[in-house]
């Protein structure tokens, strides 16, 4: 060490939101990054006493392990409509949904589009890294043309199977959310973006203004057989260009 | 510029290596030494360049690194 | 103050819910409950509950787990092909040891079929329907004013035992009016706090709701101690009616709406002199197997009617064995057998 901690002080630990345990996510995950992020937003906020997480299907199923906050988890997909039953039951409670590709833009689509059509005071954030992890790396609704999955092994093709779905934009058309951003991790300076991006969708709740949706660029080093930095980069040079950074919806 | 410095959590490195790539002044690197769960664990290389900037616990996806800055004097 | 009204089977079932103290009610519109959506569109807002239509009836049972899991009576009603969609989610509820009141208007299949009356969703519902070893509470009314009855059950043994709990009725009973007397409602904030469910966890360590255990041990653990809870409620809850049976020969085993048209069978057939009974089971799944099976030893036959292809006979078969005859009697497509039909039919098994 080059100066004695005596002198200094701690500017960086662990959210007081976040329980002790170890995630279960590859190296390099971005999933890890976006939890702390939401462990120092429920810090921030202090609402972790009054907030009810939802965990999807998928790599982050064991998301109600991450925080000292109750927890459900639910069936694949629908963790918007969990998330609705939760706040019209108890709409003093802080709601929050977390899914990946499949669960929120494949099974999940018709929950995910009415709850944010019926203006659901909740906050979901959507985690888009264009494959499925969980299960082995297939094809996603949000997988790049010609990327090569398991289940797109000669590349993803247009003709066969569609394009990339940006389905932020789909619900930015609706008039009823509050809050509709698009962000990424892949570096310093879009990991605090997306840390503004996140305290607001959760202060959008608290304050009553109804549905917000983080849709956040992430990595799978794993399934796209790249190294963790490599991953960073491809986020930043190539898929930021199928899927643009920034707020599409800013209603509040 | 204030001084700063880490401290790892060395159980809970990945080695991903996105803390190495993340640090602007190079402070950073794998150590060759394995943690338990068998993974090369980053350390700090070069500790004097150290600002206390936090952009490696930023990115850290398992929340290993402590990030401490000098005071300030008043 | 308890009111006597004349409703229709739909709308009891939707009173008898909301007087129970459900908080949420969230539905898909299919013939034949639209009354009972109705009903709760218009009643549930004014009384500063929640309504919510749906996107579909997979989003339902979803909301259903949600509400459930915060804490509050809840519950969601739809007719067959909508209750196949939740059969995941009622997987969930029952895995996750949620509380909630699943209301099945059951009417002709399978597929699309159509919209008359059936009890054809008779094995869906006691046999699973959804996948694991699971089991749902299922009870089975005949009359309008015992639909609210247990509705109103329905609620106390779902929380009692946090379990589903399915209404198994049909588009006859849906449809049909008689007068009804309705107990006082139950304020839902004078019910007991469930210290399980997720209401934020200030002062406590989390609550965690799942229905998933990736250490065989720990699963195994989770089912054994959902089988102990089934074989509780096996020993405590069963509940099923006996009519004009001390001296039968022949016993009717039926339930719901065509239990009830056998009623008048029976009372026909005694004044043409014939020794006959009826066993109607009013919890379908726990099956009152210990009681029929008893009465089986006094009877010659136990004749099954069922509006299908004889369902709930099977399990009349498994509780009679070869202790008696056990024929069947049954009408499909959404068909009412008149009485005189099943008449004619007993006929033929006394001689």
């Amino acid at each position: 060490m080059s100066a004695s901690l005596q002198n200094m002080t701690k500017v960086f630990e662990r959210p007081e939101s976040l329980t002790d345990a170890r995630f279960t996510y590859c190296p390099g995950c971005h999933h890890g990054i976006l939890t702390r992020i939401i462990g120092n937003v429920m810090d921030e906020l202090d609402i972790a006493e009054r907030t009810v997480g939802i965990a999807p299907v998928g790599c982050s199923v064991f998301a109600y392990l991450w925080y000292k906050a109750d927890s459900q988890q639910v069936a694949h997909g629908r963790a918007c409509a969990v998330a609705t039953g939760i706040k019209r039951a108890r709409p003093d409670l802080v709601v929050f949904s977390y899914q990946g590709d499949g669960d929120f833009a494949s099974i999940g689509t018709a929950e995910s589009i009415h709850a944010a059509n019926r203006g659901e005071n909740i906050t979901v954030i959507f985690v888009n890294n264009q494959i499925y992890g969980m299960t082995g790396g297939e094809m996603a609704p949000t997988t790049l043309i010609d990327q090569k999955t398991t289940t797109t092994p000669y590349g993803r093709s247009a003709e066969l199977f569609g394009y990339p779905i940006r389905f932020s934009e789909m619900i930015a058309q609706l008039e009823a959310p509050a809050y509709v951003t698009r962000q990424a991790l892949f570096d310093t300076k879009h990991i605090m973006d997306a840390t503004r991006a996140i305290k607001k969708a959760f202060q959008y709740q608290v304050d009553g203004k109804g549905f917000s949706l983080v849709e956040v660029l992430s990595t799978c080093p794993t399934n796209w057989r790249m190294s963790p930095v490599q991953a960073n980069k491809y986020v930043a040079e190539t898929v930021t260009g199928i899927f643009p950074l920034g707020d599409l919806v800013d209603r509040g | 510029m204030p001084k700063g410095t880490v401290v790892f959590d060395v159980e809970r490195c990945k080695g991903c290596g996105l803390c190495i790539a993340a640090c602007p002044r190079n402070v950073l690197a794998f150590s060759g030494t394995l943690n338990r769960s068998g993974y090369d664990v980053a350390h700090m290389a070069n500790p004097e360049d150290c600002i206390g900037c936090g952009f490696c616990a930023m990115t850290c996806p398992d929340i290993v690194i402590e990030v401490y800055r000098e005071k300030v004097p008043s | 103050m308890a009111e006597r009204l004349l409703l229709r089977g739909n709308e009891v079932i939707a009173e008898a819910a909301i007087r129970a103290g459900c908080q949420c009610y969230f539905a898909y519109p299919i013939t034949p409950q639209a009354e009972l959506l109705e009903h709760m569109a218009r009643h549930m807002p004014r009384l500063g509950r929640t309504f919510v239509q749906a996107e579909s009836e997979v989003a339902a049972i979803n909301m259903v787990y949600g509400a459930a899991g915060a804490g509050v009576r809840t519950m969601t009603s739809s007719s067959s092909p909508g209750i196949s969609l939740k059969q995941e989610g009622i997987s969930y509820l029952a895995g996750a040891n949620l509380p909630a009141v699943i209301v099945n208007i059951v009417r002709g299949g399978p597929g699309l079929g159509n919209i008359a009356p059936s009890q054809c969703d008779y094995f869906q519902a006691t046999k699973g329907g959804g996948h694991g070893d699971y089991h749902i509470i299922v009870l089975g009314p005949s009359t309008v004013p015992e639909a609210g009855e247990l509705t109103m059950l329905a609620f106390d043994l779902a929380d009692q035992y946090r379990i589903p709990v399915m209404i198994l009725a049909d588009g006859l009973l849906g449809q049909m009016m008689e007068p009804v007397t309705l107990p006082d409602p139950i304020d839902p904030a004078s019910l007991p706090v469930k210290e399980w469910a997720t209401t934020g966890a200030k002062g406590r360590a989390p609550n965690i709701i799942l229905s998933f255990d990736l250490d065989p041990d720990g699963l195994k653990q989770m089912n054994l101690d959902l089988q102990a809870k089934y074989r509780s409620i096996g020993e405590n809850e069963i509940r099923y009616e006996e009519v004009a049976t001390d001296d039968a020969d022949i016993v009717i085993a039926a339930y719901g709406t065509i239990a009830r048209i056998c009623k008048s069978v029976v009372r026909q057939a005694r004044e043409e002199g014939i020794k006959i009974g009826l066993f109607r089971p009013i919890t379908l799944w726990p099956f009152p197997e210990a009681a029929l099976r008893a009465l089986s030893d006094k009877v010659d036959t136990i004749l099954t009617v069922e509006m299908s292809a004889g369902q709930m006979w099977e399990d009349v078969r498994l509780a009679v064995a070869e202790r008696a005859k056990t024929p069947f009697f049954g009408e499909m497509g959404g068909i009412v057998p008149t009485p005189r039909s099943i008449l004619n039919e007993v006929k033929k098994h006394v001689r």
